[in-house]
């Protein structure tokens, strides 16, 4: 037999073994946008469900970013190639829920096919972000992250600092003594998600009209308000005075920074924890969100990042039975604790949370606990989440005018003006495509 | 008189017809789709839309930030090219002068030509990043604060002197061959009459080597427009404050990561219209000054 016939009666082989496998098992496809050491935990969910039964395969496939991911599941869906399961991020959330008949809510998924949903089984910083406005989950929220400040504390020891500031008062204390040593105070990744979004949410302040956003999608940003004109007033001097460092829109540049010790402290995601603790050379603590003691006395709890499952429409009853059976498996507590543990995202169940506490887990890592802890300190009535269209339109609008401040263009009320003018017009213009 | 007539065979037609299939499937039915969406509201899953006319058009077109892309692509475009043609022909010029190493000068500049856009744009962003680039290090060690991360100029400064690297070495092969394909008798007799090599270049060899010159413009204005995107992606993505947002960038920005299919296939059929007068424009009125 030569080579060709060799490979020819191999590929049929194998494709026929392949069909009878896939006839005998419902595949559940699963498009993620988790790379690096993120994509292989996620091959690994995958692996130990398709070990745990028997019924159903589910085929993770990794796809881009999360704005590429989501571009994909568009496309794929207007093909009516659509996967079973789709990750969709926080600012994409409102373009898949509003677009009418794209997707199942896994509320209705669960109670159906799963034996039951209860919402107060999640976390109560997680329940309400990809929830309609009568707290029904349409999404279930899988990588759950929320901005803490990272400090060095060798650099804290060096300097003589105690520890990290509670507030951007304290925070302004330390600054000059950083500096004298050499170190920019502060480094920050995400402008819009940090210095906007969980802006608001620390200081229970609304973000948008029409309860957030969740009432309507007629509805208007408040982000040009005293209060984060104020910051955006104060940041522009931190940076003037040498005390803040703007690396970029790049999440990984600012990151780095922290990472090479030029700043003493950094503002990124409960989610970086683990990337941290591997590529940091010297102790750090992770800390809550500061917040403005003058705007607020008690902060309140910050929004969820990240992003969410989504089970998409037009799918056969056996398979979306699938994908409600994986779903269960995946937010049982061992899962949700493996996934906590191996990525430093927050468990979403209570009973995760107990199963970690139990394990003794936060007595030798207390870090990783912040994240969960600042979701469940005090809510407030602008806790809950936001939910506007275009947003991905309306980040990229404020970056601009963040940078716009940064580099003396733009005012602080220009800037806050461009912002609410130009987010208004995006959030008309989404209003009117998907009334 | 008996008009000579020859028998219109089908087998022409068979030749072209593969052609004829890649330009209708590659660009006549995505043109026209996106002539089609540009009329629409519709929401990005395709579940419900509506027809508005020019809605899109008067809603994405004359704001601010497309202006401003307008107006950084027609300079991006213009530097790129020219500084590209400019630096390439003055390259080629000495290269073929050159006797000793001759073909290890040319390997060494025709080399960047195997880079693709998006790595030659992570190799510069490397290169600028303010953490561990020499270039970055470099710009700021002339007393001048040095910042692409937010200075409007320094960021275009970055990703044209990329896109002029990655091209130059394109224009220096053509270049080299246009000049390789002068006669000899014509070079040799013109030092007999000129002395001076300005003059010789430019009423001579210039000239010849003008149909080589029109080519390169007409694809380096289309490199500038189109095939930078990998570049401006892996460098700045439009960075500071839309600062290096060029057109086909913001349509990428606003359909493929904003959703907005309407909006941005508005801004594609004006692209496309731009690029389609500015063609006319290359091969009405300059292409009559270039002899072949």
């Amino acid at each position: 037999m030569n080579l060709f016939k060799k490979l020819a009666v191999g590929a049929v082989t194998s494709m026929s073994l392949m069909a009878s496998a896939a006839y005998a098992q419902v595949e559940i496809q699963w498009w993620h946008a988790m790379g690096g050491r993120l994509g292989e935990v996620v091959e690994e969910i995958a692996a130990k469900y398709n070990a745990s039964q028997s019924e159903y395969v589910v085929v993770p496939t990794y796809k881009g970013g999360y704005e590429d991911t989501m571009t994909a599941g568009i496309a794929a869906f207007r093909a009516k190639q659509q996967p079973n399961i789709i990750q969709i991020f926080d600012a994409g959330a409102a373009t898949i829920i509003y677009s009418k008949g794209a997707v199942v809510p896994v509320a209705d998924l669960l109670e159906k096919y799963a034996g039951g949903f209860d919402s107060t089984d999640y976390i109560e910083g997680v329940r309400y972000f990809y929830a309609d406005n009568e707290g029904k989950m349409i999404g279930m929220p899988f990588n759950s992250s929320t901005p803490l400040l990272y400090y060095n504390k060798d650099i804290f020891a060096k300097v003589g600092l105690d520890g990290p500031p509670a507030t951007w008062e304290e925070l302004e204390a330390m600054a000059p003594k950083l500096k004298e040593a050499g170190y920019q105070a502060l480094a920050q990744s995400h402008s819009p998600w940090i210095w906007a979004e969980n802006f608001m949410s620390r200081h229970n302040l609304p973000l948008a009209t029409a309860n957030n956003g969740y009432d309507s999608t007629d509805v208007k940003i408040l982000y040009n308000t005293p209060e984060l004109r104020m910051h955006w007033t104060k940041v522009k001097e931190w940076l003037d005075k040498g005390w803040y460092g703007y690396y970029g829109r790049g999440w990984g540049d600012n990151q780095d920074a922290f990472v090479q010790q030029k700043v003493a402290m950094w503002l990124g995601s409960s989610g970086s924890f683990g990337g941290l603790t591997k590529s940091a050379e010297f102790k750090f603590g992770a800390a809550y969100l500061p917040y403005w003691k003058s705007v607020v006395d008690e902060p309140t709890s910050t929004f969820i990042g990240g992003a969410a499952l989504f089970a998409m429409a037009g799918k056969s009853e056996e398979e979306n039975k699938g994908v409600a059976d994986f779903l269960k498996f995946l937010t049982n507590p061992e899962m949700q604790y493996f996934w906590h543990r191996e990525t430093g995202y927050v468990p979403i169940t209570n009973a995760a949370y107990e199963m970690a506490k139990a394990d003794g887990y936060y007595d030798t890592t207390p870090d990783a606990e912040i994240g969960i802890l600042q979701l469940t300190q005090k809510s407030g009535e602008w806790t809950k989440g936001y939910r506007l269209g275009f947003y991905v339109q309306i980040r990229e609008v404020m970056y601009k005018n963040f940078e716009d401040i940064l580099s003396g263009k733009a005012s602080v009320e220009d800037a806050f003006a461009a912002i609410e003018k130009d987010g208004n017009a995006l959030l008309a213009r989404f209003h009117d495509t998907y009334k | 008189m008996k008009r000579v007539q020859f028998e219109h065979s089908p087998i022409p037609y068979l030749f072209v017809a593969p052609q004829l299939l890649i330009i209708a499937i590659f660009f006549l039915w995505p043109a026209g789709q996106a002539v089609y969406q540009s009329f629409l509201l519709e929401d990005a899953f395709g579940l419900s839309s509506q027809f508005v006319w020019f809605r899109n058009y008067s809603d994405t077109i004359f704001n601010e930030s497309w202006l401003q892309s307008a107006w950084f692509t027609a300079i991006f475009s213009t530097l790129v090219t020219f500084l590209s043609l400019g630096l390439a022909l003055l390259l080629a010029v000495k290269a073929n002068e050159v006797i000793r190493g001759a073909s290890t000068y040319k390997t060494l500049l025709m080399w960047a030509y195997a880079i693709a856009p998006p790595v030659a744009g992570l190799m510069g962003n490397l290169m600028f990043n303010p953490l561990i680039g020499d270039m970055y290090h470099f710009m700021n060690s002339f007393g001048y604060d040095f910042d692409h991360k937010l200075h409007e100029t320094d960021a275009a400064f970055v990703v044209i002197l990329i896109s002029v690297w990655k091209q130059v070495s394109v224009n220096f092969i053509f270049f080299l061959s246009g000049l390789q394909g002068i006669p000899k008798s014509v070079t040799e007799a013109a030092t007999m009459d000129c002395k001076s090599p300005t003059r010789r270049f430019w009423t001579i060899t210039f000239p010849l080597l003008a149909p080589t010159t029109f080519f390169l413009m007409v694809t380096n204005i289309t490199y500038a427009f189109f095939e930078t995107f990998g570049i401006i992606d892996t460098t700045t993505q439009g960075a500071p404050g839309g600062a290096t947002t060029t057109l086909v960038y913001k349509v990428f920005q606003d359909g493929f990561r904003g959703a907005d299919i309407g909006g941005s296939s508005a801004q594609s059929v004006v692209l496309m219209l731009v690029v389609l007068v500015l063609t006319v424009i290359q091969f009405r009125f300059i292409e009559r000054k270039v002899h072949y």
